[in-house]
C-alpha cells in the first residue's frame, strides 16, 4: 500500500454547484484542509453549522512538517471525538533535555502534576494528524452531519460586496463561482485569499537556515526533546532530535545563513551531517529532507467583515516552541463557536471582533515567546551570544541559570484575561490558573475527566453545589452541570478550581475558556456573564 | 551571612534576558564591555556583603562547574 499521504484521500468529484444556473450560496465556506482548517470544518460540523471544506490539493500534507501536538490541541480535537486515535498513533512525551557542547546542561519535565487525561505532548507527523481529522469528518459525515470537503478545488479569487462573500474555484473541469457568508481562510503562511484582499503581513525575517531530516532508524534514545548548543557534530550551530512513530526520528539541524540551498539538500551532504550526529555505524535510512527559514510576523487584524483569518495565514511563528500549528487549533477552537451563535441569531455579528482581539493577544504571545527563543539560540551581535555562552555554562551547576535557558517556551494555551467576554471573578481567592480568561485545566471527575465532560454549549458548573434547570428563559443552549470534589480522590479539582474555598460555580464557554466564577449560585450575575460572554444581546 | 542565591530568583527571567540584550543593542564591543562593567559595580552595592560577592567571583571565574 501506498503511503498515506500519496492516496487521493478526498479526490475531486464534480459538484452540483459547477452546473447551477446561479452560483450556490454557503452559509460557511473553510478554505484549506490542513490542521487548522479540518478542525474548523469538524467543530462547525458538530455544532450541525453547513460548512464546505476546499482545497486545491485531494491529500494530507507530505513530509513531517508540524510534528509536536500539544495537551491543549489533544484537549480540543477530544471534544471534536478524535483525540484517542491521534494519541494512540503519537509518541508520548512530557521531558527534554538540553546540551551544551558535550555537557547535559538542564533536563525539564513539562507535565510534573497528576491529574490531567492528556500528556504535555505527542510527537505525530502532520499528515497523520489530518488523516485521523479526515476519518473524523467522514464519520460525521457518515452521520448526517453537514459537512462537504472538495479536492482539486482551487480558491483563485475572493471578492466581497453587500450581499456577501464570492469566491472563483479552479477544478479539472474548468472553473465555478461559490458565494459565502463567513469564509475562514486557513490557506497557510502564502495565504492565496490574503493576497486576494491586499492585506498585510508584517514581522521579522530571521536570517538562518534549518535542515530537516526525517530518519528511519533502530535507536534506544529516550522519548524526549534533546536540543543541543553548539555540539561538536554541528559546530556554532544547533541541533534538535524528536521521536515520531513509525520508527522515524526528527532531527533539525541548523545551518547558519550563508548556505547553498541546492547543495545542502543533497544526499551526499546530508548523510555526513547525520553521520557526525548520529555516529558512523549508525544505520538509517532519509524518509524526507527540508530546508526552512522562519518568519514572525502576524496580520493587523484577524477578521476582516465576514473573512476570518485562522493558522499561518494570520500569523506565523519561529518553530521553536510547536506553536505554529497548536494555536492554529486553538483559532478554529475560537472561531467556531461565536460563529455558530452568530448564524443561529443568538449573538451580534460583533462578537466575532473578540476572536479578532483574543487571537491577536494570543499571536502576539506566541510571537513574543518564539522570537526570545530564537534570540536566545541564534545569537544575533557577539555580546548576546557571550551570555548566552555564560547562561549556558552556568546552568550545570546554578539551578538559577537554568530558566534562562532558552530552547523553545513550548506551546501553552493564551489566557485571555483582558478579554472583554470575561465576567466577574467573585470567587474569594480563586486559583490563577482557573481565573476568567483562562482555559479549563483538566483534572479527574470520578472515572473520568472534567473537560470530557463538559460538551460543546455554554456549561453552568456547579462544584459541591446543586444548581437549578438553566433551560427556559435564556435563548442560549446552556448546559448544567454539577461534580463533587470527592469524585476526585487525587484532590486535584479542589486545588484546580476551588482554592480555599468549599464550593464554586463556574461559566465556561463553549471553547472551555472560562467565563467567570462565583462562590454560589447567583441568577442575576450569571445573566450578566452569560451576555458578556456572548457579545452582549442575549 | 546569608549565602549566595544560586536559586531561581527572577519573576521574569525571559524578560528580564530580552531587556539585558536590548540594552546592548547598536554598542561596540568596547562601550559593551563598559556597560557590563558598569552594570556589575551596580549590581554589587545593592548586594553589598561581601563574602557573597568574593563567593559570587569565585563561581564566575571557575567557568560555572
Amino acid at each position: 500500500m501506498a503511503d498515506i499521504f500519496e492516496q487521493a484521500l478526498y479526490p475531486y468529484r464534480r459538484s452540483p454547484d459547477q452546473d447551477a444556473a446561479a452560483p450556490a450560496r454557503h452559509p460557511v465556506i473553510v478554505v484549506g484542509a490542513g490542521p487548522v482548517g479540518l478542525a474548523a470544518a469538524l467543530d462547525l460540523a458538530l455544532k450541525d453549522v453547513p460548512v464546505l471544506l476546499l482545497d486545491d490539493n485531494d491529500r494530507v500534507s507530505t513530509g513531517s512538517r508540524a510534528i509536536c501536538f500539544a495537551k491543549r490541541t489533544l484537549e480540543i480535537m477530544d471534544r471534536l471525538g478524535c483525540g484517542q486515535p491521534l494519541v494512540d498513533k503519537g509518541v508520548t512525551w512530557n521531558k527534554g533535555k538540553v546540551f551544551f557542547d558535550e555537557r547535559k546542561v538542564y533536563e525539564f519535565d513539562l507535565l510534573a502534576e497528576a491529574g490531567h487525561r492528556r500528556p504535555a505532548f505527542i510527537n505525530l507527523q502532520q499528515f497523520h494528524f489530518e488523516a485521523v481529522l479526515l476519518e473524523r469528518l467522514r464519520e460525521l459525515q457518515a452521520e448526517g452531519r453537514p459537512v462537504e470537503i472538495r479536492g482539486r478545488n482551487k480558491v483563485t479569487g475572493v471578492t466581497r460586496d453587500d450581499s456577501g462573500i464570492q469566491l472563483t474555484v479552479e477544478t479539472p473541469d474548468g472553473p465555478y463561482t461559490l458565494e459565502a457568508d463567513w469564509l475562514v481562510a486557513c490557506d497557510g503562511a502564502k495565504s492565496p485569499i490574503r493576497s486576494f484582499m491586499g492585506l498585510d503581513f508584517h514581522g521579522r525575517i530571521f536570517e538562518d537556515n534549518f535542515l530537516i531530516a526525517d530518519v528511519k532508524m533502530e535507536a534506544d534514545f529516550p522519548t524526549e526533546r534533546w536540543f543541543w548548543f553548539d555540539p561538536p557534530f554541528n559546530r556554532g550551530q544547533s541541533a534538535l532530535l524528536h521521536k515520531q512513530p513509525d520508527g522515524v526520528w526528527r532531527i533539525d539541524l541548523q545551518l547558519g545563513w550563508d548556505i547553498d540551498r541546492e547543495v545542502e539538500m543533497r544526499e551526499e551532504n546530508v548523510i555526513p551531517r547525520l553521520k557526525a550526529m548520529l555516529g558512523e555505524e549508525a544505520k538509517f535510512s532519509l524518509e524526507w529532507i527540508s530546508i526552512y527559514t522562519f518568519q514572525c510576523r502576524r496580520m493587523e487584524r484577524f477578521a476582516h467583515g465576514r473573512v476570518l483569518f485562522a493558522g499561518d495565514s494570520a500569523h506565523q511563528v519561529s518553530p521553536f516552541g510547536a506553536r505554529g500549528a497548536n494555536s492554529g487549533i486553538q483559532d478554529a477552537d475560537n472561531l467556531a463557536w461565536k460563529l455558530k451563535l452568530i448564524l443561529d441569531g443568538t449573538a451580534p455579528e460583533s462578537l466575532m471582533e473578540s476572536y479578532n482581539r483574543e487571537r491577536v493577544q494570543a499571536a502576539d504571545e506566541n510571537i513574543l515567546n518564539s522570537t526570545r527563543s530564537t534570540d536566545f539560540i541564534t545569537p544575533k551581535s557577539d555580546i548576546s551570544h557571550v551570555f548566552r555562552d555564560a547562561v549556558l555554562d552556568l546552568a550545570e551547576a546554578h539551578p538559577f541559570a537554568r530558566p534562562l535557558v532558552n530552547s523553545g517556551r513550548l506551546s501553552v494555551p493564551a489566557t485571555h484575561a483582558g478579554s472583554d467576554l470575561n465576567g466577574e471573578d467573585a470567587l474569594p481567592g480563586g486559583p490563577e490558573r482557573t481565573r476568567p480568561g483562562a482555559p479549563a485545566v483538566d483534572a479527574p471527575v470520578g472515572d473520568g475527566w472534567l473537560l470530557e465532560s463538559l460538551g460543546t454549549d455554554i456549561v453552568l458548573l456547579g462544584i459541591n453545589t446543586s444548581l437549578p434547570d438553566m433551560s427556559g428563559g435564556d435563548t442560549l443552549p446552556v448546559t448544567v452541570l454539577t461534580i463533587e470534589t470527592e469524585d476526585d480522590r487525587l484532590g486535584a479539582l479542589r486545588e484546580r478550581y476551588l482554592g480555599r474555598n468549599e464550593q464554586a460555580v463556574y461559566l465556561i464557554r463553549p471553547d472551555q475558556h472560562i467565563a467567570a466564577r462565583w462562590p454560589t449560585y447567583d441568577r442575576k450575575a450569571i445573566s450578566a456573564a452569560l451576555t458578556a460572554a456572548t457579545g452582549g444581546m442575549s | 551571612m546569608t549565602d549566595l542565591n544560586t536559586a531561581p530568583n527572577l519573576t521574569d527571567a525571559d524578560g528580564f534576558y530580552e531587556a539585558l540584550i536590548a540594552a546592548h543593542e547598536g554598542l561596540t564591543p568596547e562601550q559593551s564591555t563598559a556597560l557590563n562593567a558598569r552594570l556589575i559595580l551596580l549590581l554589587a552595592n545593592h548586594v553589598g556583603d561581601r563574602d557573597i560577592l568574593l563567593d559570587a567571583l569565585r563561581k564566575a571565574r571557575g567557568t560555572g562547574r
